[in-house]
């Protein structure tokens, strides 16, 4: 059977250039970075050459790039960095990935005062209300530069600009972090237009290894490491550095700066949109989230009548492989939180369904697809009792 | 979450699937945690049930369910058919992930409304 993967917001494969890239740091060139002989030094100019390639790309300097074992653990040293003594003001959004949610919970149990805004229905945050919410005790704010459920582009620049005017009266200036993990491989990630002190990337979102992320930390800006240990990332993060995936993540950042790569979106935007308008035509389905202020491999729909699991499963044993936020599909029996935030009902949320397009990904795969989902979405209806 | 062989059998050929058209007795339930609906149909003639039929909209446990209770039901006396629980459905589809027995509990009130409805109407 054809296997069709639509789940890239998930996961990505990595891509063979990257593991290529890698392979040689597992068993020849295995030497810890830290050690000053020449297997060390080895690997030490391998792990200085991806900051170089990854400062290039955000148009930063190498020393601010450190790496981290991935989104999750760079979004949770800027917060519970920023609120060690758990004081002051943290504004954030209602839909951020759980990584930031439930460390800015976490806090607020604490003693941090934590302002969630709640986006627009259209999935994208109004950059004035983040601006409103600031208060003298305002130390950060944390918006997610592209949801990872619905994909939507939230105005991190026009954030950053506005808050650079504001910053000017005060004395202490609030800092800015941006979950850019699910934008890495398609919007500008440029950081001197975003103004952001804190920016987050994950590599297996990009055809990276697992395991693997960035933490860039704006020049002069202090952090309470959340790993204490040894000296690396002058003393930022401690840890032996995982030479291998920081090959890999580097190698797959290098890779989207290519021609090759812009081709790929291309590509990418027209399966999606292909997608979109075969999928909209079905009877009863909507689209969740902007459809112009999105990612161009995302498509989230909404189908009336129908549980987002057994969609899922039904999918799955014909080959293709995406994801829900149906609560019966989340184990917490919670709908998706992204979708409850954008307004959508808990009884709607039950019938979505997430596809994330890869580069790999042809117009067959799309056509088929859909084949395979009509006939899906007709027999789940006959087992309903709503018609 | 991992589903037993015996559910996923029953999710993709689920049995008694569909309405009854003049059915004796129907009860139809909602999940009040992640919002399902269930719907049984029964036929029934002597006190036992003749024919049974389920309709619904859930995940693949919620289906599973349905279709397996809807099986031990079939033939048995209406007394009987009130015996069935939740750890029998569960045992009999193999087992189900912790999350999903709810699920199961969901098909037993189903059927007990579906006999209470038929029993006060009588
Ligand atoms: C928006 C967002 N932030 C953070 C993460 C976490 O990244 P990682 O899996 O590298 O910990 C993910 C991916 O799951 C994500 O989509
Ligand atoms: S019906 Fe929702 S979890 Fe089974």
């Amino acid at each position: 059977m054809k296997k069709i993967y639509f789940d890239n917001a998930a996961t990505t494969h990595v891509d063979q250039r990257v593991l290529k890239a890698m392979l040689p740091y597992f068993s020849n060139d295995f030497g810890n970075a830290s050690s000053l002989h020449s297997l060390g030094q080895k690997a030490e100019a391998a792990v200085l050459k991806t900051k170089d390639i990854i400062s290039d790309f955000l148009n930063c300097k190498a020393e601010e790039v450190i790496f981290t074992s991935g989104g999750t653990e760079s979004n949770n040293t800027v917060l519970k960095s920023v609120f060690s003594d758990y004081q002051g003001h943290l504004i954030t959004s209602a839909f951020e990935h759980p990584s930031v949610l439930d460390t800015a919970k976490f806090l607020n149990k604490r003693g941090v005062e934590v302002t969630f805004i709640k986006p627009e229905s259209n999935g994208v945050v109004d950059y004035q209300k983040v601006l409103k919410a600031i208060k003298s005790n305002t130390r950060l704010i944390s918006i997610m530069y592209v949801n990872n459920e619905i994909g939507t582009i939230q105005p991190i620049g026009k954030i950053g600009k506005e808050l650079a005017e504001i910053n000017k009266d005060r004395e202490k200036k609030i800092l800015f972090h941006t979950d850019a993990v699910q934008a890495t491989y398609f919007v500008p990630m440029d950081i001197v237009r975003l103004r952001v002190d804190f920016l987050s990337m994950s590599g297996h979102k990009i055809y990276g290894p697992k395991g693997i992320g960035v933490l860039y930390i704006k020049n002069g800006i202090r952090i309470t490491p959340l790993l204490h240990g040894g000296h690396q990332e002058n003393g930022f993060r401690a840890g032996t550095y995982n030479v291998p995936s920081i090959v890999g993540l580097g190698k797959a950042i290098s890779l989207l700066t290519s021609s090759e790569h812009a081709k790929e979106v291309v590509k990418i935007k027209k399966l999606r949109d292909s997608l979109m308008t075969k999928v909209l035509k079905i009877k009863g389905v909507t689209l969740n989230g902007d459809k112009i202020s999105r990612l161009p491999n995302n498509a989230n729909f909404l189908f009336k009548n129908i549980e987002g699991e057994s969609l899922l499963l039904k999918l799955d044993m014909e080959g293709v492989a995406c994801s829900t936020g149906s609560a019966c599909a989340s184990g917490s029996l919670q709908a998706s939180h992204v979708l409850l935030s954008i307004g959508v009902k808990p009884e709607n949320a039950h019938g979505s369904l997430r596809l994330t397009i890869g580069k790999d990904n042809t117009i067959r795969d799309i056509d088929h697809f859909v084949d395979v989902l009509k006939s899906i979405v007709k027999q789940l209806r006959s087992f309903s009792p709503l018609r | 979450m991992l589903y037993s062989k015996k559910v996923m059998e029953h999710f993709k050929n689920p049995h008694n699937l569909g309405e009854i058209k003049n059915a004796d007795a129907v009860g139809q339930v909602g999940n009040p945690i992640c919002g399902d609906i269930m719907k049984l149909y029964l036929k029934i003639k002597d006190n036992k049930i003749k024919d049974i039929s389920f309709e619904t909209l859930g995940c693949g446990a919620a289906i599973a369910c349905s279709s397996m209770i809807t099986q031990e039901a079939k033939g048995k006396t209406l007394d009987k058919a009130l015996e069935i629980n939740k750890d029998i459905i569960v045992k009999k589809l193999g087992g189900l992930p912790a999350p999903k027995i709810h699920c199961s509990m969901l098909a037993i009130e189903a059927l007990k409304k579906a006999i209470k409805n038929y029993k006060e109407k009588k």
